[in-house]
């Protein structure tokens, strides 16, 4: 990319794909936009083709005003922040471990990325009825084994079923990251460390950790990225219910079960804006680790 | 305080033998350097001592004391590594501080040991950087620094000037020295290089393929090298080294003459050959000498500016005095 000419040709070739995201992305956010400020529901007979009334804020007003809204917002923040601290400590754990030398090194390793290969809504039916069932479950008759009373873990205890869910889902790509960040780690520096009078905890507070910083940095950054939209494990598990209704699955209630396309359009609009101040939160507290 | 010995010492990676039964004493305030082409395993010695490699057999004693099963940290030593091993998260202070602060001391004198060791290393413009903003000879200073504040009874170094450009390689080879004068504390030092090898060391040991070849002085070594290998793997330019009729002469299998040893004529002497590439130094001049009638093509050194031709033909005589012979087994004839 040295040359004019060059600079321009490759202006020329990256065009279809820049154009191609930027309608990907803006026909979709200006349709929302648009519809956020209108009436549309389509079972009252609002049709498109006969022109739809405008009705300024009220969506917006309307759909902060609803009982379920700040609720949706809480429960949002507490699955993408339980899930977050599950998977990075239990992924710093499961990394080292996995860098230890042990037989059959290659199987385990793929072992534990397969989860992360299974269809969200799949995973999410398998956990509802394999585990958390509470006549049929494994855990109900762990429970009885014991002695004790099942759990209905989906109605009793929805939040931390979901998050439980979801950690085992996004664990094997935290796991990921972090176990190629621990094997870029110079060996040198563990075994100065240790000739320094380091324990191992001592090792790994000191010189691991800090080590891992950066890739911290990365499985928060992504997994908040898609874990504020996490959608199907809600829908197959409890249907929104028992307090388990996030903003993207309050949005989905508003546009297909109430037909209120206009209110949900305002919702999708509040949940971009959440989406940035988390972003920008993020990258304020963490994104300093990636300068240095 | 630092005497180490080795008796018995043996390495097994699986069914491959490192080292094999190796006895050796290290003796107090001493400059020793392990020397030997890689893979002699000169470094996995090094880590024997310093106990980041478990010994297969043997016994490693420091100051009389067995410690053979002792950990690396209880030793008393400290280390210096080829790569520095410096703890990229923190300023050169921290890293410095560290092995204190691991060890419990206190603040004030955690203070006056980095604060000294950082004047004596001239480290004090930089204390507070981090060790990826600094040069390679600053963070070679960090790392032995690090060792320093230990007050370790003896320091080991695993090759630490090979990532150094030569410049600064000579450099480093100096103060390394003058910190041995004024430490006078046992250094073990690790190296493939034989000019740091002369240089620096009080007692060199020579290895390979993990058996101790000759233990000796530098000049030693340089005078009387005990076999074939040690001969041609100390002194440079290499020695040369003639078998055949030529060696015969002198009762002997092979013939070694150091090529500083030569003497060279336009019209007479013992040898006659052909100048082939010659290369000047200024200070000294090396010839390669083509067409010698030895079975082996001969390295002269001379010293200052010599003009010599390419093909021009050349008469030299090896001084009589300094020819080493070697028998049959590659071992030194006296």
């Amino acid at each position: 990319m040295a040359t004019k000419a060059s600079r321009s040709a490759a202006r020329v070739m990256m065009a279809p794909a820049v154009i191609l995201l930027l309608g990907w992305m803006l026909v979709p956010l200006t349709l929302t936009l648009f519809f956020s400020f209108k009436k549309y529901l389509p079972l009252r007979g609002d049709k498109w083709q006969n022109g739809l009334e405008w009705v300024g804020f009220e969506n917006y007003s309307r759909f902060l005003s609803s009982s379920s809204f700040w609720p949706a917002v809480t429960t949002t923040l507490i699955i993408v922040l339980g899930v977050l601290i599950i998977t990075v400590c239990l992924g710093v754990l499961l990394a080292l471990l996995l860098d230890q030398p042990m037989w059959g090194q290659g199987v385990v390793r793929i072992l534990v990325i397969a989860p992360f290969f299974v269809m969200p809504t799949v995973s999410a039916l398998v956990w509802k009825n394999m585990f958390m069932d509470p006549t049929n479950g494994l855990f109900a008759h762990l429970w009885r084994f014991f002695g004790a009373e099942p759990v209905a873990w989906l109605s009793e205890a929805s939040l931390p079923s979901i998050v439980i869910i979801v950690s085992w889902q996004w664990l094997p790509f935290a796991t990921l990251i972090l176990l190629t960040a621990i094997q870029s780690l110079d060996s040198e520096q563990l075994e100065a460390a240790e000739m320094d009078g380091a324990p191992a905890l001592k090792r790994f507070a000191y010189i691991i950790l800090p080590h891992l910083g950066r890739a911290i940095t990365i499985v928060i950054l992504i997994q908040t990225i898609f874990l504020l939209s996490i959608f199907a494990e809600i829908f197959v598990t409890t249907g929104g219910a028992f307090g388990s209704r996030t903003l993207t699955y309050l949005i989905f209630q508003r546009v297909l079960e109430s037909q209120n396309i206009g209110l949900g359009s305002a919702g999708g609009v509040y949940a971009i804006i959440l989406a940035n101040i988390v972003a920008i939160f993020l990258m304020r507290i963490v994104g300093k680790n990636l300068d240095t | 305080m630092g005497r180490i010995t080795l008796s018995k010492v043996t390495k097994r990676f699986g069914d491959v033998e490192v080292i094999p039964p190796l006895d050796l004493e290290i003796n107090e305030g001493e400059f020793v350097v392990f020397v030997g082409p890689s893979g002699c395993g000169k470094s996995t010695l090094l880590r024997l001592i310093a106990g980041l490699e478990d010994v297969s057999g043997g016994v490693i004693s420091i100051d009389g004391q067995d410690a053979t099963a002792t950990p690396p940290a209880k030793r008393g030593l400290a280390m210096v590594f080829q790569s520095y091993a410096l703890y990229p998260h923190m300023s050169v202070r921290k890293n410095i501080a560290f092995p204190l602060r691991m060890a419990g001391i206190d603040k004030a004198e955690q203070d006056r040991r980095i604060d000294n060791a950082a004047k004596v290393l001239n480290l004090t413009d930089y204390i507070d950087r981090r060790p990826g903003q600094l040069s390679g000879g600053q963070r070679q200073r960090v790392a032995i620094g690090r060792a320093i504040v230990r007050e370790p009874a003896a320091f080991l170094f695993d090759e630490p000037l090979s990532n150094l450009d030569a410049a600064l390689r000579v450099g480093m080879r100096l103060e390394i020295s003058e910190l041995h004068k004024r430490l006078a504390t046992t250094m073990v030092y690790v190296t493939h290089d034989q000019v740091e090898a002369m240089t620096m060391a009080d007692k060199i040991v020579v290895l390979r393929a993990g058996y101790i070849e000759q233990v000796g002085s530098p000049l030693e070594l340089y005078r009387k090298p005990k076999n074939l290998f040690v001969a041609g793997f100390i002194g440079s330019p290499k020695m040369n080294l003639i078998s055949g009729p030529e060696a015969a002469k002198h009762n002997a299998t092979t013939i070694g003459i150091r090529p500083e040893h030569i003497s060279v004529s336009a019209t007479e002497g013992m040898w006659k050959g052909r100048v082939g590439v010659s290369e000047h130094l200024g200070s000294d001049t090396f010839f390669y000498v083509h067409d010698t009638g030895l079975g082996t093509e001969m390295t002269v050194r001379l010293s200052g500016e010599v003009e010599m031709k390419s093909g021009d033909t050349v008469y030299f005589t090896p001084d009589a005095d300094k020819i080493h012979r070697f028998d049959d087994k590659g071992l030194r004839l006296e």
